[in-house]
C-alpha cells in the first residue's frame, strides 16, 4: 500500500472531500453484474491511481418484494418465497418463518423434527461455506479452489435432492415440523460425502491458505477492530474474527444446539485472512456437528405435528422476533399478526444489511481496485438480504 | 431485563408492555423519549447491539409504528421499542448517531414506508427503487396486482386463457358440454 498519502483528498468529517473534474480522481463501476461481485450490487469506486479514496454502495437490482408480497400470501404460501431471500443458504429462512409461526400460534414441534431441523440447518451452512470459500478462492485469481469446492457444493445439493426433494430450495420445515423423515440409506451417503469434504478442506489449506500470494493480499485487508463492532452492527464470523465469541447458537441456543458439544470459534485480528481461515474452521465445526447430530438422532418417526387444513390457518395476533446463527450471523425474522390467515408484516433482518453497506464503504478506503472483489467476499455479503 | 424495564416505566411511564418471553419484550414508547431511551439504553443498559428498524403500517387506525430492535450480548436479551406515528404526515427523530447503519434503515424507511426523518444523511437518496412516483410501495394501500397490470400490461400480442377452459380444451378436444 502506497505510504505517500499527500495525493489523497483531505478528509472531512469522515468523508474524503474530492473533485472528480480535477482529473485526478477517477470514477470506476464495479458491478453490478462483475462476476467478483456477490450478487448483483453496484460499487461506485472514486479512485486515486488504482487506490480506493470513496466508495458508495448501491443496491435495488435484486429487489423482488418478498416482504410486500407475503401481506398478501397465505403464511404456508410464503415459503416457496422466503427460500429465494438467501440462495445459497435458504434453509434459515424457512425455519425463521417457520418459528416464527410456530411461535405466535403456540405450536410445538415434536422432538424428532427439532433434530432434523437442526441437521437440515448445518448442513446448508456447510453447503453455504463451501459455496463462499469458492468465491474467496476465485476474488483472489485463485479458480482451482473456486472448481473444487462448487463441485462439492454439487454433492450436498444431491444429499439435499434426496432429503427434500429440491437442489437449491427445499421448503423441507414447514410449521408443526418437517416434511419426510430421512430416506433410508441416507446416513450411509451423508457420512461419505463429509469424509470427502474433509479431504477437499486439508487440500484447501494447502492451496489457499499457504499460498503467498493469498498470504500477501489478504493479510491486513479490511481489518475490522473489536471497537468497530457494535457501532457498525458486525455479526458473525466478522465478529468472532475480531475475538468476540458471540454465537447465536451458543448464547441463546435455539433447536436442540445446547445438546450439542461445540465451542465458539474465534481470532483475534480480523483481516481478510483470519476471516477466511475463520469459516473454514467453522466447516469442520459443521462436519463434527452434523456427525453429532446424525449419532443422537432419535428413533422414533414422529417428524411432524398433524395440523389443520394450511388454507384456514390463522395465526393469533401479536409480535415476535426470532434468530438464527448463519453462516453470515444473526438472521433474524420479525413478523406481526393481526390475527388474520395473512401475515400483517414479516421483516427480514440480513446480515449483510450492514456489512454490505456501511462497513464495506469504510473498510474500502486505501484498498486497491483488484482486491476489493476479495474484500467484500471476506465480508461474506449477499445483496438480497439487503433489499428483500 | 425486569430491572431495565422498569427503570424505562419509571423513566417515560411507558404502559404496554408485551413479554413475549423473560428475554424478549416488547415496549411502545412516545416519539420524544425514544432517542434519550435509545441512548440510555446503549450506554447504560448493554444494549449496544442495533438489530433492525422497521415499520408496520396500520391504516385502519391511521397510524404507521416503526420497531427499533436492540439486543443486549450480557443477558442475551432482545428489547424492541415501538413508535407509533401519525399515517398522513409521518415524521419521526432521526437517530443517525447513534449506530452507523441506521441511515441506511432511515433511507430505506422513507422510500418503503414515506417516513421522513429530518437531518439523516443520504435520505433523498434512492434506496432500492428508481425513480419512483407512486406512494411508498410498503403500504398497504398500494396495491401491487393494479401496479403491475397498470406497468406492465396489456403487452402487444399477448393472449390469455382461462386455465381451466384451455387445459379441457387441449386433454378433452372431443368433449362436449352436456346440456
Amino acid at each position: 500500500m502506497n505510504s505517500d498519502r499527500s495525493k489523497f483528498p483531505p478528509v472531512i468529517d469522515g468523508k474524503a472531500q474530492f473533485d472528480l473534474d480535477s482529473g485526478k480522481y477517477l470514477k470506476v463501476w464495479q458491478g453490478p453484474q462483475h462476476p467478483g461481485v456477490t450478487g448483483n450490487m453496484a460499487l461506485e469506486l472514486i479512485v486515486s491511481g488504482d487506490e480506493i479514496v470513496d466508495l458508495t454502495t448501491h443496491v435495488g437490482y435484486l429487489h423482488r418484494g418478498f416482504e410486500k408480497l407475503m401481506e398478501r400470501r397465505r403464511y404456508i404460501q410464503c415459503f416457496p418465497i422466503v427460500c429465494r431471500i438467501c440462495v445459497p443458504e435458504p434453509d434459515t429462512n424457512e425455519y425463521l418463518l417457520a418459528a416464527c409461526a410456530e411461535e405466535l400460534a403456540d405450536i410445538e414441534i415434536p422432538e424428532k423434527a427439532k433434530w432434523l431441523r437442526t441437521l437440515d440447518l448445518e448442513l446448508s451452512r456447510l453447503a453455504s461455506f463451501l459455496m463462499w470459500i469458492g468465491g474467496q478462492g476465485g476474488a483472489f485469481g485463485m479458480g482451482t479452489v473456486a472448481q473444487w469446492a462448487i463441485a462439492q457444493r454439487d454433492f450436498v445439493l444431491d444429499l439435499f435432492e434426496e432429503l427434500t426433494g429440491g437442489r437449491i430450495y427445499h421448503m423441507y420445515i414447514i410449521p408443526g415440523g418437517v416434511r419426510d423423515d430421512l430416506p433410508s440409506g441416507w446416513d450411509k451417503r451423508l457420512e461419505d460425502l463429509l469424509v470427502k469434504t474433509e479431504k477437499l478442506l486439508k487440500e484447501i489449506e494447502i492451496v489457499l491458505f499457504n499460498n503467498v500470494i493469498f498470504k500477501m493480499r489478504a493479510n491486513d485487508l479490511g481489518v475490522i477492530t473489536p471497537d468497530m463492532v457494535d457501532k457498525y452492527g458486525i455479526v458473525g464470523p466478522n465478529a468472532r474474527a475480531a475475538g468476540l465469541a458471540r454465537d447465536i447458537r451458543k448464547d441463546e441456543p435455539y433447536l436442540i444446539y445446547d445438546k450439542l458439544d461445540f465451542e465458539v470459534i474465534t481470532r483475534d485480528y480480523s483481516d481478510a485472512y483470519n476471516r477466511t481461515y475463520l469459516r473454514w474452521q467453522e466447516m469442520w465445526q459443521s462436519i463434527d456437528l452434523i456427525r453429532q447430530i446424525m449419532a443422537n438422532m432419535p428413533s422414533s418417526n414422529d417428524y411432524h405435528r398433524n395440523l389443520p387444513n394450511v388454507l384456514n390457518w390463522k395465526i393469533p395476533a401479536g409480535e415476535t422476533y426470532l434468530k438464527a446463527e448463519s453462516t453470515r450471523g444473526e438472521y433474524g425474522y420479525y413478523m406481526v399478526s393481526d390475527g388474520s390467515g395473512y401475515p400483517r408484516r414479516v421483516y427480514v433482518r440480513g446480515p449483510s444489511y450492514t456489512h454490505a453497506m456501511v462497513l464495506l464503504e469504510h473498510l474500502a478506503v486505501n484498498v486497491n481496485i483488484a482486491d476489493m472483489a476479495g474484500l467484500m467476499v471476506s465480508l461474506h455479503t449477499y445483496p438480497p438480504e439487503i433489499e428483500r | 431485563m425486569q430491572e431495565i424495564i422498569k427503570v424505562l416505566v419509571e423513566k417515560y411511564g411507558i404502559k404496554p408492555i408485551h413479554s413475549r418471553s423473560e428475554s424478549k419484550v416488547f415496549i411502545t414508547i412516545e416519539k420524544e423519549h425514544l432517542p434519550d431511551a435509545l441512548s440510555w439504553l446503549r450506554d447504560f443498559a448493554g444494549f449496544t447491539h442495533l438489530a433492525f428498524i422497521t415499520a408496520v403500517d396500520y391504516p385502519e387506525i391511521e397510524k404507521i409504528q416503526i420497531t427499533y430492535l436492540v439486543h443486549n450480548h450480557t443477558i442475551h436479551s432482545d428489547l424492541g421499542l415501538r413508535v407509533l406515528l401519525d399515517r398522513q404526515n409521518p415524521e419521526m427523530i432521526s437517530v443517525h448517531k447513534l449506530w452507523y447503519a441506521v441511515a441506511t434503515y432511515q433511507r430505506e424507511l422513507r422510500e418503503m414506508f414515506g417516513i421522513n426523518f429530518p437531518g439523516s444523511p443520504r435520505l433523498e437518496e434512492n434506496f432500492a427503487l428508481e425513480g419512483w412516483d407512486d406512494i411508498p410501495p410498503m403500504r398497504r394501500d398500494f396495491d401491487t396486482k393494479e401496479y403491475s397490470d397498470k406497468t406492465y400490461f396489456p403487452r402487444p400480442g399477448r393472449k390469455t386463457y382461462d386455465p381451466r377452459e384451455y387445459m379441457k380444451q387441449k386433454l378433452y378436444p372431443d368433449h362436449k358440454e352436456e346440456k
